[in-house]
């Protein structure tokens, strides 16, 4: 086998697909935050925090009331979306007519209480998941896990879904009427706080779904959620959050961007794509895929 | 009494309690409330004076934290030198990432300077001279101008009360000077003021550099006052902290920091003891001032003030004019 930069082609095949697999979290936490942002106009801060919530609501599902993995793939979502829709209901909802900041700091306090009640009970030790697709295929020149193969392809067709759905849809185009003009919308007959309050509920349990998927091979932990999310920001800066579709080509890219660097250059892999972000605002600010004002 | 006047009396107040204090109170605790508050100080300039949110103050407080532990600690300078070289190191980490943060306003500006604490966090982790999950531990003390004992903390409280004086009165000086009125109309409107022909750009990055500059004074003082410096000083939480503490106390308004620090370090004294309660209660306070209390304490109490005031000039006035006088046309 010929060996690239004293690179052994395994092991840059296998760092490529954890690339990959990291890149589908980005895409999926950063296409929820980019879909709640386009309505809300609020940074949910909290996305990682309902991340987190997701996995331990599978975990939680499984331990207790022996719900599959397969199972929890789509109660963890439901339920992380529904507490979301409460905190829309009962906090977010009061801020909608002040400075966007103070939607933010709002699910930055959550972060904190939701965090902080998870450690309290769950510590800050990690729980493991079971693998619910043990095993892999051998393609010759790497071998790929199957749930790794399957968390790629859940991705894909999620993010596809959400992507045909705002874009292609008649549901998507009252949305993104809503999204440029609120009041005229609402005046042509539709409900557009309920609108606001599901769109808020569907992103989060975006972030849910998220949580279960990455539940059997990252640590359950209930700090899981703000280390992605701070790296989901930086992706978010880089794409810009004008485009959905923008929003999930950044997410794989960088994965794959992290995942390079981790073959060449371990150290940097950490904050890679915070450089990469530092970059981008100094050559196009506004993103790869945002308007320029 | 006027706003300039009320504001002589408090500081004078704040200076008669300071003085007093150490000799009611613990010391240390009182040294780390003023490091938190000199903090805050240099947080409100960016957020309550400049309208800009950063998330990633960390950086620079625990930034100028590891540089003067390592400046005291291995190069064996003294104190006051260490924490002049650990805050200029702020200085210039401020320079840089606000030449980066400053072309996104808004949330964005939050989230870049997330991204960039978070950096330096993991910079903070894998560089060898801050000693990774220890930290840096056992830093000297020292001998302030190379004969006042700081192993003393009498002495080191008067020292670090004269630090953030300075700091305070640094900061009060620039919010109202006329570069200060300068930011604040760029708060309050940015188009109209590029359009007066500021160069707006270049004092969102001053503001940036100063409140960086002295949230690092902050840091470097704390390095000395509790001989540590560990990665809890560049988390995000740290940040958070500091940006708890401006809300709680009252964003944009001069004693509002102090009273956040207060606030805050005294509640997590208070809850050491129940482990993550003190991460919970903090969120349901973030959570409460966001919602209820926006103005925060010093800014609710001016509000009140205010209102009494003019509830008096009016009874002031109607004694003068009886009603029957200004009666509403409607009447």
């Amino acid at each position: 086998m010929f060996e690239l930069l004293g690179i052994p082609p395994q092991a840059l095949y296998a760092q490529l697909m954890l690339g990959l697999v990291n890149g589908a979290f980005y895409a999926v936490l950063s296409l929820g935050l980019a879909v709640i942002f386009g309505l809300l106009n609020v940074i949910n801060f909290t996305h990682g925090a309902q991340y987190m919530m997701g996995a331990f609501a599978g975990y939680i599902l499984l331990t207790y009331f022996g719900v599959p993995y397969w199972g929890a793939l789509v109660l963890a979502p439901i339920i992380v979306g529904a507490v979301g829709i409460v905190i829309e209901r009962t906090m977010l909802r009061h801020l909608y007519h002040l400075d966007h900041l103070y939607g933010l700091l709002l699910t930055f306090g959550l972060v904190l209480v939701i965090e902080g009640l998870f450690r309290q009970q769950y510590g800050v030790s990690g729980r493991p998941f079971p693998n619910p697709l043990p095993g892999g295929q051998n393609l010759g020149f790497m071998f790929l896990p199957n749930y790794r193969l399957w968390v790629i392809v859940a991705s894909v067709v999620v993010c596809f879904a959400t992507w045909y759905l705002i874009e292609q849809t008649r549901l998507g185009s009252y949305l993104r009427a809503a999204v440029e003009r609120p009041d005229l919308v609402q005046a042509f007959g539709i409900n557009v706080p309920v609108m606001v309050t599901l769109t808020y509920g569907f992103g989060v349990a975006l972030a849910g779904f998220a949580g279960v998927l990455a539940a059997p091979i990252q640590v359950v932990s209930p700090m899981m959620g703000m280390n992605i999310i701070i790296v989901v920001f930086a992706v978010v800066v880089i794409g810009g959050m004008g485009s959905i579709l923008g929003a999930i080509i950044t997410g794989y890219f960088l994965g794959l961007v992290e995942g390079l660097t981790r073959v060449f250059y371990p150290e940097a892999s950490s904050t890679v794509i915070f450089v990469i972000m530092a970059i981008v605002l100094l050559i196009r600010p506004q993103g790869l895929f945002g308007k320029a004002k | 009494m006027t706003a300039q006047n009320r504001t002589l009396i408090a500081f004078i107040a704040f200076i008669v309690i300071a003085l007093v204090a150490p000799f009611f109170l613990y010391p240390v605790y009182l040294m780390k409330i003023l490091c938190f508050a000199l903090f805050a100080c240099a947080f409100n300039l960016l957020l309550g004076y400049g309208g800009l949110l950063s998330f990633g103050h960390a950086m620079f407080f625990g930034g100028a934290s590891y540089f003067t532990g390592h400046i005291a600690k291995v190069w064996g300078w003294s104190p006051e030198l260490a924490i002049l070289a650990g805050t200029a190191c702020a200085a210039l980490l401020g320079l840089v990432a606000g030449f980066i943060a400053i072309r996104r306003a808004g949330i964005y500006f939050a989230m870049v300077t997330l991204a960039l604490a978070q950096m330096f966090f993991f910079f903070a982790l894998q560089a060898p001279f801050t000693g990774g999950e220890d930290g840096i531990q056992a830093i000297p003390r020292g001998h302030l101008f190379g004969f006042i004992d700081l192993y003393n903390d009498m002495a080191l409280y008067y020292f670090v009360l004269a630090v953030f004086v300075f700091g305070f009165l640094f900061i009060y000086r620039v919010i109202h000077s006329p570069f200060g009125q300068v930011l604040k109309a760029i708060r309050e409107n940015e188009p109209r003021a590029i359009s007066l022909g500021y160069k707006t750009d270049n004092y969102k990055l001053i503001t940036f550099v100063i409140s960086a500059t002295f949230a690092g004074l902050a840091g470097g003082t704390k390095a000395i006052v509790f001989q540590i410096s560990s990665l809890t000083d560049v988390m995000w939480q740290m940040s958070g902290e500091v940006v708890l503490m401006t809300l709680v106390g009252g964003m944009g308004t001069i004693f509002g920091p102090i009273v956040g620090a207060l606030v805050i370090v005294t509640m997590q004294n208070y809850l050491a003891a129940f482990g993550e309660w003190v991460l919970i209660i903090q969120g349901v306070v973030f959570v409460i001032v966001v919602l209820a209390f926006r103005k925060g304490i010093v800014g609710e109490f001016t509000a009140w003030l205010e209102r009494r005031e003019q509830r008096k000039r009016i009874a002031q006035e109607e004694a003068a004019a009886p009603r029957v006088a200004t009666k509403p046309e409607h009447a």
